[in-house]
């Protein structure tokens, strides 16, 4: 079976939102989640900007450029939004009041270190933004990411070798490959791609795995990547 | 009022904040009018060192920068590397960063009479490095100190002759806590209200603000 792409692993963490929560959803991967929650939750997607309850994309005749989330894209307001400030913003973030935030990663250990911010690009500043905030302050960390670099590596470490974004905050990760959670003991599995084995996923993974007593298959339904 | 005008009197040297995030609320026709204006040595205190949708790679291109305290420092083009990027890399811009949440609420504990405040942002990251740290409860804090400006150039809806102000959706972002903290606010409006706006839909009081540039629908 083919590893998941990046709208199939959206859809998988979306699967686990919960009816009635606050959620931050990252730049890039994460921010598709909200497309796979039912409609019928009464889910509230809040942005760092300020937008609390973001809707769907605003469609191209109706957008408007003051109307935008912190990926700087043209979106809606779902029923009950409101929209306040960023000071007002991040102490809602800082003071806990995200139920999850779910975020891209570069390297996640197996004590809960997330290494997400991007300050590795030749004669680039670095590029921080909102997600140390979101990572030490919301109530669970989910991550969304490829299992392996592109040239193979692990992304799931004993320790982070990437600068930290924040210590000991990850609860899951959604890969293509898996489903993992982070406990006391470290990375325990709770689902795997069909046709990838326990031994391979240990050999693909930089960290010791668990594997849960009920560790089932990794299953999504097919979703087209839109054209680049 | 015009432009210049209302940007009159930033001086040399001048801690100025901007606002804006994510292509709402730049005040970029006060920005430009700052930018005829020339006073070199600038601190800027922005989000984004530069967005596309912005005008503040223009202060930085002309050479008028010393410091820039942001979360993100990232060059205005992806191609190639910007006038913020060559001066980054050569080493003649002073680059501050700060986790966004720690970057917004320093500037309002600046506003707000408080000298610093410990978060839980950032602790055990290269960004605490060198702060004082101190645990509370279960959790570590990092010590992070106030920000204050002499100058904010802020982008607001509509302003009445007392000075407040409301915001078109996404426009307030940073624009409030920076009028606070600053010594010298300026907001740039679409339009000004002859008649008072209803006290209680007031987004941010006259107190805070001192001079009102109307600009139009035009960003």
């Amino acid at each position: 079976m083919k590893p998941l792409n990046r709208l199939q692993m959206a859809w998988r963490a979306g699967q686990d939102v919960e009816d009635g929560t606050v959620v931050n959803l990252g730049l890039g991967m994460p921010v598709n989640v909200s497309d796979y929650v039912p409609a019928d939750f009464d889910v509230v997607v809040q942005s760092e900007n300020g937008i609390i309850g973001v809707g769907p994309l605003a469609s191209a005749n109706a957008s408007d450029a003051d109307l935008v989330d912190a990926g700087s894209r043209r979106v809606t307001l779902r029923a009950g939004a409101t929209v306040i400030d960023s000071a007002n913003s991040f102490a809602m973030i800082r003071g806990g009041h995200i139920d999850v935030t779910i975020l891209g990663a570069f390297e996640v250990a197996a004590n809960g270190d997330l290494a997400n911010w991007d300050n590795r690009i030749p004669d680039k500043g670095p590029l921080v933004g909102g997600a140390m905030d979101l990572a030490a302050s919301a109530q669970a960390v989910w991550v969304l990411m490829e299992h392996n670099t592109r040239k193979g590596g692990p992304r799931l470490l004993e320790a982070c070798t990437l600068p930290l974004t924040a210590v000991r905050c990850v609860k899951r990760i959604y890969t293509d490959i898996a489903v993992l959670s982070v406990t006391a003991g470290g990375f325990l599995v709770h689902q795997i791609l069909p046709g990838i084995s326990r031994d391979e996923l240990q050999q693909r993974t930089g960290a010791k795995l668990t594997f849960a007593p009920d560790c089932g298959d990794l299953v999504a339904p097919e979703i087209a990547l839109p054209e680049a | 009022m015009t432009a210049a005008e209302a940007v009159a009197g930033i001086l040399d040297g001048a801690t100025v904040m901007l606002s804006g995030f994510a292509g709402a609320g730049f005040s970029n026709q006060l920005v430009a009018a700052l930018r005829d204006l020339g006073p070199r040595n600038l601190t800027l205190v922005v989000n984004s060192a530069t967005h596309r949708l912005s005008n503040t790679h223009e202060l930085i291109a002309a050479g008028m920068v010393r410091k820039v305290i942001c979360s993100a420092a990232r060059g205005h083009d992806k191609s190639g590397l910007s006038a913020f990027e060559q001066l980054y890399k050569d080493g003649k811009i002073e680059l501050e960063v700060l986790p966004q949440g720690t970057f917004v609420e320093s500037i309002r504990a600046g506003g707000a009479g408080i000298p610093a405040y410990f978060t839980p942002t950032g602790f055990g990251t290269d960004l605490a490095a060198g702060k004082e740290t101190r645990r509370f409860g279960e959790r570590d804090y990092v010590l992070e100190a106030a920000i204050t400006g002499d100058a904010a150039l802020i982008r607001a809806d509509v302003a009445d002759r007392w000075g407040n102000l409301t915001f078109r959706h996404a426009q307030q972002n940073f624009g409030p806590a920076m009028a606070t903290a600053s010594k010298l606010v300026v907001a740039e409006v679409r339009a000004f209200s002859e008649v008072p706006i209803p006290p209680e839909q007031v987004q941010l009081s006259g107190v805070f603000v001192d001079r009102i540039y109307v600009a139009g629908d035009g960003a």
